[in-house]
């Protein structure tokens, strides 16, 4: 909310400097978020009459005028289209200086000398725009220096209001807080009742009363549409940010400043019959104030007449009924609505006023009567006019209910960690204005009907540690008793995964979980992936089924930019829907490219393949043990078929590892080959507790084979074989060597095994051994037609 | 005996013009071999009368030990020439880097989370963690922000339907923890947020350290005690200011914001603090009595304060990044120099 510290001190001006005030009412929940001057700086601009004018000679957009501005005449040629003989104006006369540093001086415009320059209100920096020159009142005096005539020496200070201070959306409302704050007498508006002129009155019904619990309103008659809203009032408005839109409109937007309530205006001779508020049929059509068209949905609170709907209750008015410079007669329109009717509704129209923002957050009940008032006095004032007398609708049963709160003592000191007495709870809750019962070890406590925001205890503790000030709280440290807490060993930390990473030449990356459905098609075709409703662009808008499409863009980023080696890794969710259920699996996920180390001055240049990411792969599994982890050759849609696995663990499938498919690299424009693995973290952190095995005293003895078989027999499948064949002396197996090409028949591998073993009660004879590589072969041949090789 | 004199100046001069221990072996044979020449005047003693013998070979032995002693000498003289030879030609230029594979690093907001945590680990806060895709009641319902709450428009949410959306803080991990576990409770919740935002200083991913702490007589002084220490402490600057506002939380009352002087600029104004000297970097308060009433939590017997900072804007500050885009374009430029 912006305000006008000129207009904030007619109601009450503390002993203080700006930047002291501002971080008073800062601290006190009160965010100023700016502060600006209320006009640009400059000098030397005065007012002026343009006493007459005539054309350019040379210019058909020019006038060349003579304007008097408090001395000798002046000449002085002007672009502005609404230049006219006896226009007031403010006049930059010789030597003045604009808003940015734009100085004045003689010169020559095709021709004509000029001595000044008329001006806008942009030009004075009042306001973004303008259209032409600012016009001044028939009665502002000639030569008097425009700051002084329009007050510009003010300040305006803009406060981020929280939703819950909604009692400071007012002029009237910061300088209660203000008087509070500083102990300061506070100037409240007198507002008489105006005396009545006419009979003339409109019929109102009430139907939603629970919505809209107090409807007042009057018909004033007579009003001159040509009258306009005096300077004073505009300059107000301009400061709460506020534009003018003729005197009536202008009158019920100052009252809501000014007090708080938001009030309409309509053109009486747009209604047919009386003022009905009730709820809205779905798919009544009203055209709003803005020119839009809207269809009313359920549970909307409108005024309407016996024809139609007017007005989107505490929204916004509809174009056809509000006053325009035509209207004689209003009907004025001060009414307090449920929060509950209004909060939302204006989101739903997509809408955001004044008016909904205030209701929204709640109103004081008690104004209406008080506005209205106040507006009939400031319109009789300027446009002239009979009022009607007040219709008052007010359904005493829905009115909000202020029940008195209880507070206690105890509460307050022990949710606050602080010893207040009695009395200093007291003291600030009377300047807050709260009515105070005693009550047992507290108080039975009453608030203003303005502060609508206090219902419970809690309310109350807040207010009067604002007040004391948050800061005047000695800080503690909670005591704190160590406790030992249970330690899983089995349990491995994620941390430890991304150390090992890390340690291996891996940065970790951090992706958004939303990515581009076609990265997302591209790694995971099979898969539906889950939609945002409303995201914030279309390559941001399903969530992830794998971190790949977010970890690939990454590898991709890096390589457009000079990186050619890339090893990153992520951990975090991924988002699938199985069934009705949506499953938010964690993972670990990585992706290498480019060269086995940076480059360096003495290492092998060697491009990474299949079994780096392996190794790396093997190297966080092996943080749980590799016993019960094995890989199955199989097809991934976006993996290389020949160069893809599922990695198994306590013969679960945890997840895969591979080279990225040629077509998936084309599809996400990378050309340098990737692999990439990913495992799901429950399994992946499921450690074992250590077991102790008795070392043998024996020498371990090894024996080395080398066997031909098909070439798609794969190792692991070798390796199962001989494991379940094997016997207690059987210790460990190595693969040291695969071979295919000259000597080995085309079709056939040899794959050369290093067998370790060891017997526990006496050294291996040389028949122990034997006995035991020959099963191996036997199990070998059986099942594979496995040949040793001489 | 002039033979001898002459046999050992020329065996002396054999040694030294030996240059290097192959040769100066050769000299050592020469003369002290089976066949060398000492070892012949030494055979020929025998044929001397028996009272020149001794004297004569006392006069051998001595020329042998003289030549012995210069062979000492020279071979140790070649064998340290030979190893300095050695050493020499294995010589490393020892600033060229070492090899094989460098280490990688942590992303910053992973290595400004493990600070946070450790730092409330140390106060005896457990790690909690939820879904990111919450419902609306753990979201907002719970948390006291009904559905017509001015609120919600500012938490500007993501959603897949009416009920369903992605968590737009980490302060649902407190509901589902108060849901499964009675007080007293100390956690912290650090993870993934969302808001449907994007521009220079907002991303629509970003991470929170949602904390919480329940007991029968936490208070606001205790929250604002602990908030204190760990912003000297993450800052590692004993002197760090920092003051609470009063603000507004739907979930917490009191509430407050925290501001700590600008470590930019050390409170004097500049463009990060907007020349305030102030930087918001928390929000606090105590937990409402609505939230404890949706959690099945004793507010009577119970109190409790929650907390929530932005991990970006404190990693921004702690390092110095200036934009937080920077955050997920996982350059490998930016995230080395956190490594």
């Amino acid at each position: 909310m912006k305000i006008s510290q000129n207009w904030l001190h007619e109601w009450v001006n503390p002993q203080t400097d700006l930047e002291e005030f501002c971080a008073t009412i800062t601290m006190a929940g009160l965010e100023v978020d700016s502060i600006e001057p209320a006009a640009g700086e400059f000098t030397k601009i005065v007012v002026a009459r343009v006493n007459s004018l005539e054309k350019h000679p040379d210019a058909d957009k020019l006038n060349v005028c003579k304007v008097d501005a408090g001395g000798e005449e002046l000449q002085i040629v002007c672009g502005a289209p609404n230049v006219r003989e006896g226009l007031l104006v403010a006049c930059a006369t010789i030597g003045a200086v604009l808003p940015g540093n734009f100085k004045i001086k003689k010169s020559k415009l095709r021709g004509v000398e000029s001595f000044g320059m008329l001006c806008s209100e942009k030009e004075m920096g009042l306001a973004d725009q303008a259209d032409g020159l600012m016009e001044l009142p028939e009665d502002a005096p000639i030569g008097t220096d425009i700051r002084e005539y329009l007050q510009l020496n003010d300040t305006i200070i803009e406060v981020d209001l929280t939703p819950n201070r909604a009692d400071c959306l007012s002029v009237a409302g910061v300088a209660r807080e203000v008087a509070t704050l500083y102990k300061s007498d506070l100037n409240t508006l007198a507002t008489a009742k105006v005396a009545v002129g006419t009979d003339a009155t409109l019929a109102v019904s009430v139907t939603a009363k629970q919505a809209c619990p107090r409807y007042t309103g009057r018909v004033i008659r007579e009003v001159n549409p040509q009258a306009t809203t005096p300077l004073w009032m505009v300059e107000k408005l301009r400061r709460a940010g506020i534009r003018s839109l003729g005197p009536c409109v202008d009158v019920t937007n100052f009252v809501m400043i000014e007090l708080g309530q938001p009030m309409h205006a309509f053109d009486l001779d747009e209604l047919k019959g009386g003022i009905q508020v009730r709820m809205a049929n779905v798919g009544e059509s009203i055209t709003l104030l803005d020119g839009k068209e809207i269809k009313t949905t359920e549970n909307t609170l409108l005024i309407a007449d016996e024809e139609k709907a007017l007005a989107l209750a505490g929204i916004m008015g509809g174009e056809k009924s509000g006053v325009t410079d035509k209207t004689q007669h209003i009907f004025l329109e001060a009414a307090h609505f449920n929060p509950l009717a209004i909060a939302g509704k204006a989101r739903e129209y997509g809408l955001h006023t004044d008016s909904s923002h205030r209701f929204e957050r709640g109103v004081d009940p008690e104004l209406p009567l008080q506005a209205l008032e106040r507006a009939t006095e400031l319109l009789i004032d300027i446009c002239g006019g009979q009022a009607g007398p007040v219709v008052d609708q007010t359904s005493k049963a829905d009115m909000p209910q202020r029940k008195p709160v209880q507070l206690r003592l105890e509460r307050v000191n022990r949710m606050l960690g602080i010893e207040f007495e009695a009395a200093d709870i007291e003291s600030i809750l009377n300047r807050l204005g709260m009515q105070l019962k005693k009550q047992g070890d507290g108080w039975l406590v009453k608030a203003p009907s303005f502060r609508f925001d206090i219902a419970i205890e809690a309310d109350l503790i807040e207010e009067i540690i604002r007040i004391h000030g948050y800061n005047n709280i000695p800080r503690k440290l909670p005591t704190y008793q160590p406790a030992m807490k249970p330690l899983v060993e089995a349990e491995i930390g994620l941390q430890r995964i991304k150390d090992i990473l890390v340690e291996r030449g891996y940065h970790e990356a951090i992706s958004y979980s939303f990515v581009d459905p076609k990265w997302q098609a591209a790694i995971d075709p099979d898969i539906e992936p889950v939609k945002l409703a409303n995201p914030i662009s279309a390559d941001l808008s399903v969530m992830r089924t794998s971190i790949w499409p977010g970890l690939l863009k990454a590898v991709s980023h890096n390589l457009n930019r000079q990186q050619p080696r890339v090893r990153l890794f992520e951990t975090g969710l991924t988002f699938v829907k199985q069934g009705a259920d949506l499953v938010q699996n964690a993972k670990v996920s990585g992706a290498i490219t480019g060269s086995i180390v940076a480059e360096q001055w003495s290492a092998e240049d060697r491009k990474v393949d299949f079994f780096d990411a392996k190794s790396d792969l093997e190297a966080i599994l092996s943080a749980g043990g590799l016993n019960d982890v094995y890989f199955e050759k199989a097809g991934h849609p976006a993996l290389h078929p020949g160069q893809s696995a599922k990695i198994f663990k306590k013969n679960q499938a945890i997840g895969w590892i591979g080279a990225l498919h040629p077509n998936t690299q084309k599809k996400l424009d990378i050309d340098p080959p990737v692999y990439v693995f990913e495992v799901d973290q429950k399994l992946l952190l499921e450690g074992a507790v250590p077991v102790f095995k008795a070392l043998s005293k024996f020498p371990e003895v090894r024996r080395d084979i080398a066997v031909l078989v098909k070439q798609e027999i794969t190792v692991e499948e070798l390796v199962k074989s001989i494991k379940s064949v094997t016997s207690e002396i059987f210790q460990e197996i190595m693969l040291f060597d695969v071979y295919t090409g000259t000597n080995i028949e085309d079709g056939l591998k040899s794959v050369a095994l290093g067998l370790i073993l060891q017997g526990f009660s006496s050294t291996l004879t040389d028949e122990d051994v034997e006995k035991e590589i020959n099963k191996i072969v036997t199990v070998l041949n059986d099942r594979y037609g496995a040949t040793l090789r001489e | 005996m002039a033979d001898l004199q002459d046999i050992l100046k020329q065996a002396l001069q054999a040694v030294a013009d030996a240059t290097d221990l192959q040769s100066l072996d050769e000299v050592r044979v020469k003369y002290l071999g089976k066949k060398g020449e000492f070892t012949a005047l030494l055979k020929g003693l025998g044929k001397l009368p028996g009272n020149e013998r001794k004297e004569a070979g006392q006069k051998i032995n001595d020329a042998k030990r003289t030549f012995q002693l210069a062979l000492e000498e020279k071979k140790q003289q070649l064998e340290s020439a030979k190893l300095n030879a050695q050493l020499s030609s294995e010589t490393v230029d020892v600033t060229m880097p070492g090899r094989g594979q460098q280490p990688g690093g942590l992303h910053p907001v992973t290595r400004t989370m493990n600070r946070i945590k450790e730092l409330f680990s140390d106060l005896g806060f457990d790690v909690a963690e939820g879904p990111e895709i919450e419902d609306d009641f753990h979201n907002f319902e719970a948390l006291n922000i009904p559905s017509h709450h001015p609120a919600r428009a500012m938490h500007d949410t993501f959603y897949f339907d009416a009920n369903t959306l992605l968590r737009t803080h980490t302060s649902p991990v407190q509901v589902r923890t108060m849901e499964k576990t009675e007080p007293p409770l100390r956690l912290i919740a650090p993870g993934r947020v969302y808001r449907c935002d994007s521009d220079l200083t907002h991303t629509p991913m970003f991470h929170q350290v949602e904390g919480l702490m329940v007991d029968t007589d936490v208070s606001f002084a205790d929250l604002m005690g602990t908030l204190d220490r760990f912003l000297r402490l993450f800052f590692e600057n004993e002197k760090l200011e920092t003051r609470f506002r009063p603000s507004y939380f739907p979930f917490t009352e009191p509430s407050s914001e925290v501001d700590i002087q600008c470590v930019m600029c050390e409170g004097e104004g500049c463009r990060v603090c907007s020349h305030t000297g102030w930087l918001e970097v928390l929000g606090c308060g105590m937990v409402h009595p609505e939230v404890f009433k949706h959690a099945g939590i004793d507010n009577e017997k119970f109190t409790g304060y929650a907390f929530g900072m932005g991990v970006e804007r404190l990693a921004m500050l702690r390092y110095g990044v200036n934009d937080l885009r920077l955050f997920f374009e996982n350059d490998i430029k930016f995230l080395k120099q956190f490594a």
